[in-house]
Protein backbone atom coordinates (compact mmCIF):
# COMPACT_ATOMS: atom_id res chain seq x y z
CA UNK A 1 0.00 0.00 0.00
CA UNK A 2 1.59 3.13 -1.15
CA UNK A 3 0.98 6.62 0.72
CA UNK A 4 2.15 9.79 -0.69
CA UNK A 5 3.00 12.73 1.46
CA UNK A 6 3.20 16.19 0.34
CA UNK A 7 5.78 18.50 1.74
CA UNK A 8 6.45 22.42 0.68
CA UNK A 9 9.63 24.14 1.50
CA UNK A 10 8.69 27.41 3.52
CA UNK A 11 10.73 30.09 5.27
CA UNK A 12 11.61 28.57 8.45
CA UNK A 13 9.23 29.23 11.02
CA UNK A 14 12.02 30.98 13.45
CA UNK A 15 12.70 33.58 11.00
CA UNK A 16 11.08 36.74 12.02
CA UNK A 17 9.29 37.99 8.70
CA UNK A 18 9.91 41.23 7.14
CA UNK A 19 7.74 42.74 4.24
CA UNK A 20 9.44 44.38 1.31
CA UNK A 21 9.02 48.53 2.00
CA UNK A 22 7.99 48.37 -1.31
CA UNK A 23 4.79 46.51 -0.21
CA UNK A 24 5.34 43.56 -3.21
CA UNK A 25 5.81 40.90 -0.69
CA UNK A 26 7.94 39.69 2.24
CA UNK A 27 11.81 39.17 2.56
CA UNK A 28 12.75 35.36 1.04
CA UNK A 29 16.15 35.99 -0.06
CA UNK A 30 19.26 35.19 2.44
CA UNK A 31 16.66 33.62 4.62
CA UNK A 32 16.86 30.08 6.27
CA UNK A 33 14.16 27.56 4.58
CA UNK A 34 13.20 24.65 6.02
CA UNK A 35 10.03 21.34 5.19
CA UNK A 36 6.58 23.36 6.88
CA UNK A 37 6.41 22.37 10.02
CA UNK A 38 3.38 20.34 9.29
CA UNK A 39 4.57 18.43 6.55
CA UNK A 40 7.25 17.00 8.97
CA UNK A 41 4.98 15.60 10.97
CA UNK A 42 2.91 14.45 7.96
CA UNK A 43 6.37 12.45 6.91
CA UNK A 44 6.99 11.54 10.76
CA UNK A 45 3.27 9.72 10.35
CA UNK A 46 4.23 7.94 7.38
CA UNK A 47 7.41 6.75 8.26
CA UNK A 48 5.76 5.83 11.86
CA UNK A 49 2.67 3.94 9.77
CA UNK A 50 5.36 2.17 7.62
CA UNK A 51 7.02 0.96 10.42
CA UNK A 52 4.27 -0.71 11.66
CA UNK A 53 3.47 -2.50 8.63
CA UNK A 54 0.37 -0.32 7.78
CA UNK A 55 1.97 1.39 4.56
CA UNK A 56 4.92 0.21 1.97
CA UNK A 57 6.11 2.76 0.21
CA UNK A 58 6.24 6.51 1.01
CA UNK A 59 6.65 8.67 -2.04
CA UNK A 60 7.57 12.52 -1.24
CA UNK A 61 5.99 15.10 -3.71
CA UNK A 62 6.94 18.79 -3.47
CA UNK A 63 6.40 21.60 -6.61
CA UNK A 64 7.74 24.22 -7.23
CA UNK A 65 11.55 25.49 -8.49
CA UNK A 66 14.98 24.24 -8.09
CA UNK A 67 15.73 24.72 -4.34
CA UNK A 68 12.07 22.61 -3.40
CA UNK A 69 15.27 19.64 -4.02
CA UNK A 70 16.37 19.87 -0.60
CA UNK A 71 13.06 19.46 0.72
CA UNK A 72 12.41 16.59 -1.23
CA UNK A 73 16.31 15.34 0.05
CA UNK A 74 14.81 15.94 3.69
CA UNK A 75 11.95 13.69 3.14
CA UNK A 76 14.05 11.00 1.70
CA UNK A 77 16.13 11.07 4.77
CA UNK A 78 12.97 10.99 6.87
CA UNK A 79 12.74 7.97 5.29
CA UNK A 80 10.32 8.12 2.31
CA UNK A 81 11.12 5.78 -0.40
CA UNK A 82 10.75 7.56 -3.93
CA UNK A 83 10.44 11.64 -4.20
CA UNK A 84 8.68 13.46 -7.03
CA UNK A 85 9.70 16.97 -7.98
CA UNK A 86 6.82 18.75 -9.79
CA UNK A 87 8.95 21.48 -11.68
CA UNK A 88 6.94 25.00 -11.15
CA UNK A 89 8.39 28.44 -11.25
CA UNK A 90 6.85 31.04 -9.31
CA UNK A 91 4.22 31.63 -7.15
CA UNK A 92 1.46 28.33 -6.57
CA UNK A 93 -1.57 28.57 -5.32
CA UNK A 94 -3.45 25.85 -3.57
CA UNK A 95 -6.06 24.77 -6.22
CA UNK A 96 -3.56 24.13 -8.90
CA UNK A 97 -0.78 22.05 -6.17
CA UNK A 98 -3.96 19.88 -5.73
CA UNK A 99 -4.66 19.41 -9.02
CA UNK A 100 -1.27 18.50 -10.00
CA UNK A 101 -0.84 16.18 -6.56
CA UNK A 102 -4.35 14.41 -7.91
CA UNK A 103 -2.78 13.36 -11.28
CA UNK A 104 0.32 11.97 -8.69
CA UNK A 105 -2.14 9.96 -6.73
CA UNK A 106 -4.06 8.71 -9.73
CA UNK A 107 -0.68 7.66 -11.78
CA UNK A 108 0.85 6.01 -8.85
CA UNK A 109 -2.53 4.09 -7.62
CA UNK A 110 -1.94 5.60 -3.94
CA UNK A 111 -3.88 4.37 -1.01
CA UNK A 112 -3.19 7.22 1.32
CA UNK A 113 -2.40 11.17 0.79
CA UNK A 114 -1.02 12.30 4.08
CA UNK A 115 -0.53 16.36 3.94
CA UNK A 116 -0.02 19.11 6.68
CA UNK A 117 -2.87 21.18 7.43
CA UNK A 118 -1.26 24.25 6.77
CA UNK A 119 1.43 25.71 5.24
CA UNK A 120 2.92 28.50 7.13
CA UNK A 121 3.40 30.80 4.38
CA UNK A 122 0.33 31.33 2.93
CA UNK A 123 -1.61 30.25 5.66
CA UNK A 124 -4.14 28.56 3.07
CA UNK A 125 -5.37 25.44 4.55
CA UNK A 126 -6.55 24.18 1.18
CA UNK A 127 -4.64 21.94 -0.83
CA UNK A 128 -5.73 18.13 1.41
CA UNK A 129 -8.97 19.45 0.88
CA UNK A 130 -9.13 20.40 -2.46
CA UNK A 131 -7.03 17.07 -3.48
CA UNK A 132 -9.77 15.25 -1.80
CA UNK A 133 -12.63 16.71 -3.54
CA UNK A 134 -11.33 16.54 -6.68
CA UNK A 135 -10.78 12.58 -6.24
CA UNK A 136 -13.90 12.55 -4.59
CA UNK A 137 -12.21 10.78 -1.78
CA UNK A 138 -12.87 10.85 2.29
CA UNK A 139 -11.23 13.60 4.46
CA UNK A 140 -9.84 14.14 7.81
CA UNK A 141 -8.71 17.03 8.22
CA UNK A 142 -6.68 18.62 11.55
CA UNK A 143 -5.77 14.82 12.62
CA UNK A 144 -4.29 14.16 15.80
CA UNK A 145 -4.52 10.65 15.53
CA UNK A 146 -4.63 8.30 13.15
CA UNK A 147 -4.87 4.02 13.51
CA UNK A 148 -5.47 1.88 10.42
CA UNK A 149 -6.58 -1.37 10.44
CA UNK A 150 -6.76 -2.70 6.94
CA UNK A 151 -8.71 -0.62 4.67
CA UNK A 152 -9.96 1.60 7.07
CA UNK A 153 -8.63 4.80 9.03
CA UNK A 154 -9.94 6.09 12.67
CA UNK A 155 -9.18 9.57 12.87
CA UNK A 156 -9.45 11.39 15.90
CA UNK A 157 -9.69 15.02 14.38
CA UNK A 158 -8.94 18.71 16.70
CA UNK A 159 -11.51 20.76 16.03
CA UNK A 160 -13.01 23.47 17.93
CA UNK A 161 -15.26 21.54 19.96
CA UNK A 162 -13.25 19.29 20.69
CA UNK A 163 -11.74 15.88 19.53
CA UNK A 164 -13.75 14.23 16.79
CA UNK A 165 -13.53 10.97 15.57
CA UNK A 166 -13.86 10.04 12.25
CA UNK A 167 -13.60 6.64 10.52
CA UNK A 168 -12.92 6.43 6.82
CA UNK A 169 -12.22 4.09 3.85
CA UNK A 170 -8.94 4.53 2.01
CA UNK A 171 -8.25 5.51 -0.35
CA UNK A 172 -8.36 9.11 1.39
CA UNK A 173 -7.13 12.23 2.39
CA UNK A 174 -5.75 13.01 6.15
CA UNK A 175 -3.91 16.13 6.99
CA UNK A 176 -1.67 16.50 10.08
CA UNK A 177 -2.13 18.93 12.63
CA UNK A 178 0.01 19.55 15.52
CA UNK A 179 -0.21 16.93 17.79
CA UNK A 180 -0.40 14.18 15.53
CA UNK A 181 3.49 13.24 16.58
CA UNK A 182 6.71 14.70 17.10
CA UNK A 183 9.25 14.42 14.29
CA UNK A 184 12.10 12.78 15.32
CA UNK A 185 15.53 14.48 14.65
CA UNK A 186 17.17 13.17 11.18
CA UNK A 187 20.43 11.04 11.83
CA UNK A 188 23.93 11.93 9.39
CA UNK A 189 23.89 8.93 8.04
CA UNK A 190 19.95 9.00 6.63
CA UNK A 191 20.70 12.32 5.44
CA UNK A 192 24.08 10.94 3.68
CA UNK A 193 21.99 8.42 2.29
CA UNK A 194 18.96 10.48 1.14
CA UNK A 195 21.54 12.69 -1.18
CA UNK A 196 22.29 9.27 -3.41
CA UNK A 197 18.74 8.76 -4.07
CA UNK A 198 17.54 9.61 -7.80
CA UNK A 199 14.21 12.39 -7.66
CA UNK A 200 11.58 12.04 -10.72
CA UNK A 201 11.35 15.44 -12.18
CA UNK A 202 7.84 15.89 -14.03
CA UNK A 203 6.22 18.82 -15.07
CA UNK A 204 2.17 20.27 -14.92
CA UNK A 205 2.51 19.62 -18.46
CA UNK A 206 3.72 16.05 -18.51
CA UNK A 207 0.50 15.45 -15.70
CA UNK A 208 -1.74 16.88 -17.89
CA UNK A 209 -2.36 19.38 -15.47
CA UNK A 210 -3.49 23.17 -16.15
CA UNK A 211 -2.64 25.99 -13.63
CA UNK A 212 -5.89 27.33 -11.95
CA UNK A 213 -6.80 30.70 -11.78
CA UNK A 214 -5.33 32.54 -9.44
CA UNK A 215 -6.18 34.93 -6.41
CA UNK A 216 -3.71 38.36 -7.11
CA UNK A 217 -1.89 39.82 -4.45
CA UNK A 218 -1.87 43.35 -4.78
CA UNK A 219 -0.03 43.95 -2.29
CA UNK A 220 1.63 42.96 0.87
CA UNK A 221 2.02 45.22 4.69
CA UNK A 222 3.31 44.85 7.88
CA UNK A 223 0.64 44.35 10.41
CA UNK A 224 -0.90 47.32 12.33
CA UNK A 225 1.62 47.22 14.78
CA UNK A 226 0.38 47.80 19.08
CA UNK A 227 1.68 50.34 20.49
CA UNK A 228 3.98 49.50 24.03
CA UNK A 229 1.73 50.01 27.12
CA UNK A 230 2.47 50.70 30.82
CA UNK A 231 4.14 48.28 33.25
CA UNK A 232 2.33 48.81 36.92
CA UNK A 233 4.52 47.25 40.33
CA UNK A 234 1.58 46.75 41.97
CA UNK A 235 -1.96 44.71 42.22
CA UNK A 236 -3.93 47.85 43.05
CA UNK A 237 -1.89 50.00 39.74
CA UNK A 238 -3.12 47.33 37.80
CA UNK A 239 -6.51 47.45 39.17
CA UNK A 240 -7.12 51.42 38.96
CA UNK A 241 -5.44 51.20 35.19
CA UNK A 242 -8.46 48.56 34.39
CA UNK A 243 -11.07 51.08 35.65
CA UNK A 244 -9.61 54.07 33.89
CA UNK A 245 -9.97 52.02 30.78
CA UNK A 246 -13.22 51.43 32.16
CA UNK A 247 -12.66 47.29 32.42
CA UNK A 248 -12.93 46.79 36.00
CA UNK B 1 -24.87 43.23 -7.58
CA UNK B 2 -23.53 40.45 -5.89
CA UNK B 3 -25.26 37.57 -4.55
CA UNK B 4 -23.90 36.15 -1.04
CA UNK B 5 -24.39 32.97 0.52
CA UNK B 6 -23.66 32.73 3.81
CA UNK B 7 -22.95 29.00 5.20
CA UNK B 8 -24.31 28.46 8.44
CA UNK B 9 -22.11 26.57 10.94
CA UNK B 10 -24.77 24.67 13.65
CA UNK B 11 -24.61 22.11 17.09
CA UNK B 12 -27.20 20.64 18.62
CA UNK B 13 -29.82 22.89 16.81
CA UNK B 14 -27.99 25.88 17.68
CA UNK B 15 -26.17 28.39 15.22
CA UNK B 16 -22.62 29.17 15.85
CA UNK B 17 -22.15 32.69 17.18
CA UNK B 18 -19.75 33.32 14.50
CA UNK B 19 -22.32 33.19 11.90
CA UNK B 20 -23.22 37.04 12.93
CA UNK B 21 -19.41 37.95 11.98
CA UNK B 22 -19.57 35.96 8.63
CA UNK B 23 -23.00 38.29 8.33
CA UNK B 24 -20.95 41.19 8.99
CA UNK B 25 -17.77 40.26 6.50
CA UNK B 26 -20.87 40.30 3.81
CA UNK B 27 -22.71 43.12 4.30
CA UNK B 28 -20.13 45.55 2.85
CA UNK B 29 -19.52 43.51 -0.53
CA UNK B 30 -22.98 44.73 -0.93
CA UNK B 31 -25.86 42.76 -2.49
CA UNK B 32 -28.02 40.05 -1.35
CA UNK B 33 -27.16 37.89 2.05
CA UNK B 34 -28.43 34.31 1.73
CA UNK B 35 -27.89 32.06 5.02
CA UNK B 36 -27.83 28.65 4.21
CA UNK B 37 -28.65 25.68 6.95
CA UNK B 38 -27.84 22.16 6.16
CA UNK B 39 -29.07 19.89 8.78
CA UNK B 40 -31.27 16.89 9.40
CA UNK B 41 -33.93 19.18 10.71
CA UNK B 42 -32.84 22.88 10.36
CA UNK B 43 -35.57 24.71 12.10
CA UNK B 44 -34.75 25.83 15.50
CA UNK B 45 -30.81 26.84 13.17
CA UNK B 46 -32.99 29.42 10.45
CA UNK B 47 -35.10 31.00 13.16
CA UNK B 48 -32.23 31.67 14.65
CA UNK B 49 -30.05 32.99 11.57
CA UNK B 50 -33.49 35.01 10.36
CA UNK B 51 -32.85 37.05 12.71
CA UNK B 52 -29.19 38.33 12.39
CA UNK B 53 -29.01 41.71 10.89
CA UNK B 54 -28.73 42.25 6.84
CA UNK B 55 -29.59 38.62 6.23
CA UNK B 56 -32.10 38.96 3.17
CA UNK B 57 -33.18 34.99 3.44
CA UNK B 58 -32.62 31.90 5.42
CA UNK B 59 -32.30 28.94 2.93
CA UNK B 60 -33.02 25.46 4.78
CA UNK B 61 -32.14 22.34 3.42
CA UNK B 62 -33.00 19.27 5.35
CA UNK B 63 -31.61 15.69 4.47
CA UNK B 64 -30.55 12.97 6.57
CA UNK B 65 -26.98 13.07 4.63
CA UNK B 66 -26.26 16.49 6.63
CA UNK B 67 -27.30 14.87 10.10
CA UNK B 68 -23.30 14.80 11.25
CA UNK B 69 -20.69 17.84 9.85
CA UNK B 70 -18.98 15.45 7.13
CA UNK B 71 -17.40 17.66 4.20
CA UNK B 72 -17.68 15.45 1.81
CA UNK B 73 -21.37 15.34 2.33
CA UNK B 74 -21.92 18.75 3.04
CA UNK B 75 -19.49 20.23 0.23
CA UNK B 76 -21.69 18.88 -3.05
CA UNK B 77 -24.94 20.32 -0.72
CA UNK B 78 -23.02 23.69 -0.59
CA UNK B 79 -22.04 23.52 -4.68
CA UNK B 80 -25.38 22.34 -5.86
CA UNK B 81 -27.09 25.67 -3.70
CA UNK B 82 -24.29 27.73 -5.16
CA UNK B 83 -25.13 28.16 -8.31
CA UNK B 84 -26.01 32.05 -9.31
CA UNK B 85 -24.05 33.16 -6.02
CA UNK B 86 -21.69 35.17 -6.47
CA UNK B 87 -19.98 34.83 -3.27
CA UNK B 88 -20.08 32.06 -0.90
CA UNK B 89 -18.37 32.40 2.60
CA UNK B 90 -17.85 30.11 5.68
CA UNK B 91 -16.96 31.04 9.15
CA UNK B 92 -12.78 30.92 9.69
CA UNK B 93 -13.38 27.73 12.27
CA UNK B 94 -12.43 24.18 12.12
CA UNK B 95 -15.58 23.81 10.21
CA UNK B 96 -15.19 26.28 7.79
CA UNK B 97 -11.30 25.53 6.83
CA UNK B 98 -13.03 21.96 6.28
CA UNK B 99 -15.76 22.39 4.35
CA UNK B 100 -14.37 25.78 2.04
CA UNK B 101 -12.18 23.70 0.22
CA UNK B 102 -13.93 21.14 -1.60
CA UNK B 103 -16.63 23.44 -2.55
CA UNK B 104 -13.87 25.64 -3.79
CA UNK B 105 -12.10 22.52 -5.67
CA UNK B 106 -15.77 21.70 -6.76
CA UNK B 107 -16.24 24.93 -8.35
CA UNK B 108 -12.84 25.28 -10.43
CA UNK B 109 -12.38 28.59 -7.99
CA UNK B 110 -9.45 29.21 -6.04
CA UNK B 111 -10.32 30.46 -2.31
CA UNK B 112 -8.90 33.19 -0.03
CA UNK B 113 -8.83 31.70 3.78
CA UNK B 114 -9.48 34.24 6.77
CA UNK B 115 -10.21 37.31 5.46
CA UNK B 116 -10.00 39.85 7.38
CA UNK B 117 -11.00 43.20 5.54
CA UNK B 118 -13.29 43.89 2.94
CA UNK B 119 -12.67 46.82 0.02
CA UNK B 120 -14.66 45.57 -2.22
CA UNK B 121 -16.62 42.68 -4.12
CA UNK B 122 -13.55 41.38 -5.52
CA UNK B 123 -10.76 42.70 -2.90
CA UNK B 124 -9.99 41.89 0.48
CA UNK B 125 -7.63 41.55 3.02
CA UNK B 126 -5.95 38.44 4.38
CA UNK B 127 -3.06 37.79 6.75
CA UNK B 128 -0.01 35.53 5.80
CA UNK B 129 2.55 33.92 8.17
CA UNK B 130 0.61 34.09 11.00
CA UNK B 131 -0.38 37.34 11.09
CA UNK B 132 2.84 38.84 10.20
CA UNK B 133 2.34 40.47 6.98
CA UNK B 134 -1.10 41.11 5.20
CA UNK B 135 -2.12 41.00 2.00
CA UNK B 136 -4.25 42.64 -0.27
CA UNK B 137 -6.10 40.06 -2.98
CA UNK B 138 -7.81 40.66 -5.97
CA UNK B 139 -10.16 37.50 -6.50
CA UNK B 140 -10.93 36.26 -10.66
CA UNK B 141 -13.77 35.93 -12.49
CA UNK B 142 -16.10 33.48 -11.10
CA UNK B 143 -17.90 32.89 -7.96
CA UNK B 144 -15.85 34.11 -5.03
CA UNK B 145 -15.38 31.38 -2.34
CA UNK B 146 -13.79 32.67 1.32
CA UNK B 147 -13.45 31.85 4.90
CA UNK B 148 -13.97 34.45 7.37
CA UNK B 149 -11.63 35.53 10.18
CA UNK B 150 -13.57 35.79 13.25
CA UNK B 151 -11.83 37.97 15.37
CA UNK B 152 -11.53 40.79 12.66
CA UNK B 153 -15.50 41.06 12.54
CA UNK B 154 -17.66 42.12 15.24
CA UNK B 155 -21.56 40.11 15.08
CA UNK B 156 -24.44 42.12 13.74
CA UNK B 157 -27.62 42.42 16.01
CA UNK B 158 -30.29 40.30 16.46
CA UNK B 159 -32.58 42.52 15.24
CA UNK B 160 -33.44 41.24 12.12
CA UNK B 161 -36.93 39.14 10.36
CA UNK B 162 -35.79 37.67 7.08
CA UNK B 163 -37.92 34.94 5.34
CA UNK B 164 -37.27 31.09 5.99
CA UNK B 165 -36.81 29.87 2.84
CA UNK B 166 -36.69 25.46 2.11
CA UNK B 167 -34.86 23.94 -0.63
CA UNK B 168 -34.17 20.83 -1.12
CA UNK B 169 -30.71 19.17 -2.53
CA UNK B 170 -30.09 15.59 -3.92
CA UNK B 171 -27.20 14.82 -1.53
CA UNK B 172 -26.86 11.26 -0.16
CA UNK B 173 -24.69 10.20 2.34
CA UNK B 174 -21.04 8.81 1.29
CA UNK B 175 -20.77 5.48 2.64
CA UNK B 176 -16.90 6.38 3.11
CA UNK B 177 -17.10 8.18 5.94
CA UNK B 178 -18.60 7.43 9.10
CA UNK B 179 -18.91 9.71 11.87
CA UNK B 180 -18.16 8.17 15.42
CA UNK B 181 -18.78 11.28 18.00
CA UNK B 182 -17.39 14.10 19.45
CA UNK B 183 -16.02 14.56 22.98
CA UNK B 184 -16.10 18.09 23.84
CA UNK B 185 -15.61 19.91 26.63
CA UNK B 186 -18.72 20.72 28.16
CA UNK B 187 -18.22 24.26 30.22
CA UNK B 188 -20.49 26.62 31.83
CA UNK B 189 -17.74 29.43 30.91
CA UNK B 190 -18.25 32.10 28.27
CA UNK B 191 -17.17 30.14 25.43
CA UNK B 192 -13.73 31.18 24.33
CA UNK B 193 -14.26 32.22 20.96
CA UNK B 194 -16.90 34.62 21.48
CA UNK B 195 -16.20 35.96 24.93
CA UNK B 196 -15.61 39.36 25.96
CA UNK B 197 -12.87 38.70 28.54
CA UNK B 198 -10.47 35.59 28.63
CA UNK B 199 -7.61 34.54 30.97
CA UNK B 200 -5.12 32.48 29.58
CA UNK B 201 -2.51 30.58 31.37
CA UNK B 202 0.62 29.28 30.35
CA UNK B 203 3.67 26.66 30.92
CA UNK B 204 4.13 28.38 34.25
CA UNK B 205 1.23 26.81 35.89
CA UNK B 206 3.28 24.43 36.35
CA UNK B 207 0.36 21.46 36.33
CA UNK B 208 -2.84 20.66 35.69
CA UNK B 209 -4.26 21.26 39.21
CA UNK B 210 -2.10 24.76 39.37
CA UNK B 211 -4.26 26.17 36.32
CA UNK B 212 -7.50 26.20 39.36
CA UNK B 213 -5.98 29.56 39.93
CA UNK B 214 -6.69 30.46 36.18
CA UNK B 215 -10.18 28.88 36.43
CA UNK B 216 -11.08 30.59 39.89
CA UNK B 217 -10.17 34.14 38.72
CA UNK B 218 -11.91 33.58 35.32
CA UNK B 219 -15.17 32.70 37.19
CA UNK B 220 -15.11 35.72 39.06
CA UNK B 221 -14.71 38.22 36.31
CA UNK B 222 -17.08 36.04 33.63
CA UNK B 223 -14.27 35.45 31.64
CA UNK B 224 -13.94 32.84 29.10
CA UNK B 225 -10.45 30.15 29.74
CA UNK B 226 -7.63 29.66 27.14
CA UNK B 227 -4.16 28.33 27.46
CA UNK B 228 -1.08 28.70 25.70
CA UNK B 229 0.65 25.78 23.25
CA UNK B 230 3.56 24.87 25.92
CA UNK B 231 0.36 24.45 28.76
CA UNK B 232 -1.50 22.34 25.94
CA UNK B 233 1.25 20.24 25.00
CA UNK B 234 2.31 20.13 28.39
CA UNK B 235 -0.66 18.30 29.14
CA UNK B 236 -2.42 20.72 31.75
CA UNK B 237 -5.57 21.84 29.68
CA UNK B 238 -7.04 20.27 26.47
CA UNK B 239 -5.92 20.96 23.00
CA UNK B 240 -9.36 23.01 22.41
CA UNK B 241 -8.10 25.42 24.83
CA UNK B 242 -5.13 26.30 23.17
CA UNK B 243 -4.95 30.14 22.07
CA UNK B 244 -2.79 31.03 19.33
CA UNK B 245 -1.64 30.45 15.35
CA UNK B 246 -2.66 26.79 15.55
CA UNK B 247 -5.30 27.05 17.76
CA UNK B 248 -8.24 29.63 18.23
CA UNK B 249 -7.97 33.10 17.18
CA UNK B 250 -9.91 35.67 19.54
CA UNK B 251 -10.65 39.01 20.11
CA UNK B 252 -11.93 39.59 23.43
CA UNK B 253 -11.96 42.99 25.16
CA UNK B 254 -9.41 42.09 27.77
CA UNK B 255 -7.71 39.69 27.89
CA UNK B 256 -5.18 38.53 30.40
CA UNK B 257 -1.77 36.42 29.60
CA UNK B 258 -0.87 34.68 32.72
CA UNK B 259 2.81 32.79 32.98
CA UNK B 260 2.49 33.61 29.50
CA UNK B 261 6.20 34.21 27.55
CA UNK B 262 4.51 35.52 24.11
CA UNK B 263 5.87 33.40 21.60
CA UNK B 264 5.17 35.00 18.01
CA UNK B 265 2.36 31.98 18.00
CA UNK B 266 0.96 32.44 20.41
CA UNK B 267 1.06 36.29 19.61
CA UNK B 268 -0.95 35.97 16.47
CA UNK B 269 -3.90 34.82 18.15
CA UNK B 270 -4.56 37.59 20.36
CA UNK B 271 -3.20 40.58 18.19
CA UNK B 272 -7.15 41.99 17.81
CA UNK B 273 -7.99 41.65 21.81
CA UNK B 274 -8.35 45.58 22.48
CA UNK B 275 -6.47 45.45 26.12
CA UNK B 276 -3.96 43.03 26.77
CA UNK B 277 -2.70 42.41 30.53
CA UNK B 278 0.00 40.43 31.27
CA UNK B 279 1.32 39.08 34.45
CA UNK B 280 4.68 36.87 34.20
CA UNK B 281 7.76 36.46 36.41
CA UNK B 282 10.21 37.58 33.33
CA UNK B 283 10.40 41.32 33.24
CA UNK B 284 12.04 40.16 30.03
CA UNK B 285 9.25 38.09 28.49
CA UNK B 286 8.29 38.92 24.89
CA UNK B 287 4.57 39.26 26.18
CA UNK B 288 5.24 43.05 27.62
CA UNK B 289 6.14 43.71 24.48
CA UNK B 290 2.26 43.65 23.42
CA UNK B 291 0.91 44.19 26.44
CA UNK B 292 -1.06 47.39 27.50
CA UNK B 293 -0.72 46.72 30.97
CA UNK B 294 1.97 44.44 32.42
CA UNK B 295 2.95 43.15 35.73
CA UNK B 296 6.23 41.44 36.73
CA UNK B 297 5.93 39.06 39.95
CA UNK B 298 4.83 35.67 40.55
CA UNK B 299 1.52 34.74 39.70
CA UNK B 300 0.33 32.29 42.40
CA UNK B 301 0.64 35.30 44.68
CA UNK B 302 -0.19 38.35 42.71
CA UNK B 303 -3.74 36.30 40.62
CA UNK B 304 -5.93 35.64 44.22
CA UNK B 305 -4.89 39.46 44.83
CA UNK B 306 -5.89 40.27 41.78
CA UNK B 307 -9.28 38.34 42.31
CA UNK B 308 -9.92 39.49 45.59
CA UNK B 309 -9.63 43.49 44.46
CA UNK B 310 -11.37 43.16 40.79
Amino acid sequence: MKAIVSVKRVVDYNVRIQVKPDGSGVVTDGVKHSMNPFDEIAMEEAVRLKEKGKITEIIAVTMGGAKNEETLRTALAFGATKAIHIKEEGEIQPLTAARAFAAVFKKEGASLFIAGKQAIDDDANQTGQMLAALLDLPQATFAGKVSIEGNVATVVREVDAGLETLEIDLPAVITADLRLNEPRYLKLPDIMKAKRIPIEAVTLADLGVTAAAAVKVIKTTPPPSRSKGVMVKTVDELVAALKAKGLA
Amino acid sequence: MSKILVVAEHAEGKLNAGVAKVIAAATPIGGEVHVLVLAADGASVAAEAAKLAGVTKVLVADNAAHATPIAANLAPSVVEVAAGYTHVLFPGTTFGKDVAPRVAAKLGVPQVSDVMAVHSATSFDKPIYAGNAITTVETPAGTMVATVRLASFTAVAATGSAAIEKVSVATVAAAHTRYKGLEAQKSARPDLQSAAKVVSGGRALGSSENFKVIFDFADKIGAGVGASRAAVDSGYVPNDMQVGQTGKIIAPSLYFAIGISGAIQHLAGIKDAKVIVAINKDADAPIFEVADIGLVGDLFTLVPELQAKM
